[in-house]
């Protein structure tokens, strides 16, 4: 019986947690499955997200949700400028794709000097009513309790990634960004530029990381280095659901999500990070394509 | 005959000028300035292998580092190991890793192997932080002997019986000597056949298939070499160092250094990594003392940015352009 009430709490606490995570890898998704941007400074920009949410609500008073819809544009600008170095620099020459690893690589690494410079290394949260608080049920003698931050996380990543999973799938600017995936030259022959759609669907990718760095400080305490540990989530993520597939990704962050909960409940939380390496080794060697994905990996 | 040898001859001299300056008793600083940078020539040298001549970036040095760190950490416990021992045991295992991890990584293309590089520093610190044998999260102190022989030859006596009066001054020796066998692979590696066909990967993997390069075969080779090095500059940390935890054994300074120096060196010759090593190391160890770590850090980051976006071929590229 016991067993169980902890086997359904870690399942619940998943479900949230892939939930979360979902809104962590989306942008990445796009950039990374989409774009062949390998954007590994997404998790530390998600970090720096966070800080900002955490000035808003701390010197302003704002809510960490309402301070993630401000950053959003902001992140939107920033994805335009960098993705206008990245063409200038990488994509135009068309440079060995390594080298642009090595570009956001530095980025990353700058990006977290920058805010232990300015935030150390303490860990910041932030508050609102729904921080600390949990919904507690008891069924059949079995205790059940779901915290609120959780489900306010859950709730805002599910609305953020459905609705753009919806966006891409339906509007003229999806399919576009579909085709600028599955065929560069065909785009431009139809008379679409395809540098102008890569850097909106780039700072589109970036603009989630307003939204996911509020929810990252409402879910967890952060301080600067912790984009480090979701890189390996974020990326075990989209690999799982598969490059260029958006719903793969939501599959994929839900499994990571509850995997992690599971272990952290039987095993201790201090192996969960070897969980998302784990998943991501396993994919790489058995399905490199991943569940939904279509691309070659070759 | 003698400019034939010349290379050869520059590694003897350079091996004698690194046992020379443990002779004369510098203030301590210079040695353990001197043992970072050469560490630094050591790693940015390995990571070259694999990065600079075929191509594919590994940024899990610090995985690679911390593997060596705690597996000579591991043999230190359990018997008492000497320091070579632990350098052959640790360069093994760090080796045998990079075969692992490019087995699985290396058949795809090349983005795959760099995120798989990118998590395993952060696995290996969560099985190190569970590891309460080698310290666990709270980390380890080691004490390293007072008297250590090699091969009956005793090293290091403050009496004034061995060779070198001081641990630290035999470390620094050793480390130069480590460095300098690393240069020595990297440069025969780069003239023979892996050095070619990694080049030719590196270029096109397709085309380098077509033509009969057995890719995968000659990236596991430079990944096994790359890695078991890097795990030699490990497998010295904890003598060096005395205590170890896992945040300073898998720091991710060390994959931004070992990235960044081979780049701002030039990734396509052995010389490249250690012109960058030796040049950023040093305007490293000089910023720490008189700015602070954080600068020092973010002109890294900076160097890197603006090497990769505007001079790729790095400062040995600059010059040889010059000469043309």
């Amino acid at each position: 019986m016991e067993f169980l009430e902890l086997l359904i709490n870690a399942l619940i606490a998943g479900i949230l947690l892939g939930g979360f995570f979902a809104a962590l890898s989306i942008g990445l998704s796009i950039c990374f499955g989409l774009l062949d941007a390998v954007n590994i400074a997404h998790p530390t920009l998600i970090v720096g997200a966070a800080f900002c949410t955490f000035l808003l609500n701390d010197l302003l008073g704002i809510d960490p949700i309402v301070a993630g819809l401000i950053l959003t544009p902001v992140f939107f600008l920033l994805g335009m400028g960098i993705y206008s170095l990245y063409y200038q620099f990488f994509e135009r020459q068309s440079a060995e794709a390594l080298r642009g690893l090595a570009f956001f690589f530095g980025l990353l690494f700058i990006a977290e000097v920058v805010m232990i410079m300015i935030f150390g290394v303490d860990h910041r949260l932030v508050n609102a009513p729904y921080i600390g608080e949990s919904f507690t049920a008891i069924v059949t003698g079995m205790t059940f309790s779901i915290p609120y931050r959780l489900l306010a996380a859950f709730v805002i990543a599910g609305l953020m990634t459905l609705g753009i999973s919806y966006y891409l799938n339906s509007s003229y600017f999806g399919r576009a960004t579909s085709a600028v995936h599955q065929d560069m030259m065909a785009l431009s022959l139809m008379g679409a530029d395809p540098v102008m759609i890569k850097r909106i669907a780039f700072a589109l990718g970036l603009a989630t990381c307003g939204l996911a760095g509020a929810l990252m400080i409402i879910v967890i305490p952060i301080e600067p280095a912790v984009g480090r540990f979701f890189i390996g989530n974020v990326f075990a993520i989209v690999v799982l659901g598969g490059l260029g597939s958006i719903p793969g990704t939501l599959v994929g962050a839900l499994i990571l999500g509850i995997a992690e909960s599971l272990v952290s409940t039987f095993f201790g939380p201090s192996w969960a990070p070897a969980v998302s390496f784990g998943i991501l080794l396993g994919v790489l060697a058995f399905k490199p394509t991943g569940l939904f994905g279509t691309g070659d990996t070759r | 005959m003698l400019m034939r040898y010349r290379f050869e001859i520059g590694c003897v001299v350079a091996l004698l000028a690194c046992f020379l300056i443990t002779q004369v008793e510098l203030n301590r600083f210079y040695y353990f300035a001197g043992f970072a940078i050469l560490q630094y020539v050591l790693i940015s040298t390995a990571w070259n292998i694999l990065g600079g001549y075929g191509g594919y970036i590994n940024f899990g040095t610090a995985g690679f580092l911390g593997l060596g760190t705690y597996v000579a950490i591991a043999m230190i416990q359990f018997y008492g190991a000497g320091i070579i021992e632990q350098i052959i045991v640790a360069g093994a295992l760090a080796g045998l890793l990079g075969l692992g991890i490019g087995y699985i990584t290396l058949r795809l293309k090349g983005v795959y192997f760099a995120i798989a590089t990118l998590a395993i520093a952060i696995v290996l610190e969560t099985f190190v932080n569970n590891w309460d044998y080698v310290g666990g999260a709270a980390g380890v102190s080691i004490l390293p002997p007072r008297t250590p022989e090699l091969l009956g030859i005793t090293i290091v006596d403050r009496k004034g019986g061995g060779i070198f009066y001081n641990n630290k001054e035999f470390l620094f020796f050793l480390m130069g000597a480590l460095a300098i066998m690393s240069v020595w692979i990297a440069r025969t590696v780069e003239f023979g056949k892996l050095g070619r066909g990694l080049n030719a990967i590196k270029d096109n993997e397709e085309a380098a298939e077509c033509m009969g390069v057995p890719t995968l075969k000659l990236k596991l080779i430079a990944t096994v070499i790359s890695g078991s090095l890097m795990g030699v500059a490990g497998a010295v940390f904890p003598s060096y160092l005395t205590f170890v935890d896992p945040p300073t054994a898998f720091n991710l300074e060390f994959a931004v250094n070992s990235l960044a120096m081979p780049m701002i060196g030039g990734t396509f010759t052995w010389i490249g990594p250690v012109v960058g090593s030796i040049l950023l190391g040093t305007v490293q160890q000089v910023a720490i003392v008189t700015i602070s770590s954080e600068i020092n850090l973010l002109i890294i980051g900076l160097l890197l940015v603006i090497f990769v976006t505007i001079a790729p071929h790095g400062i040995v590229g600059w010059f040889m352009k010059k000469n043309k």
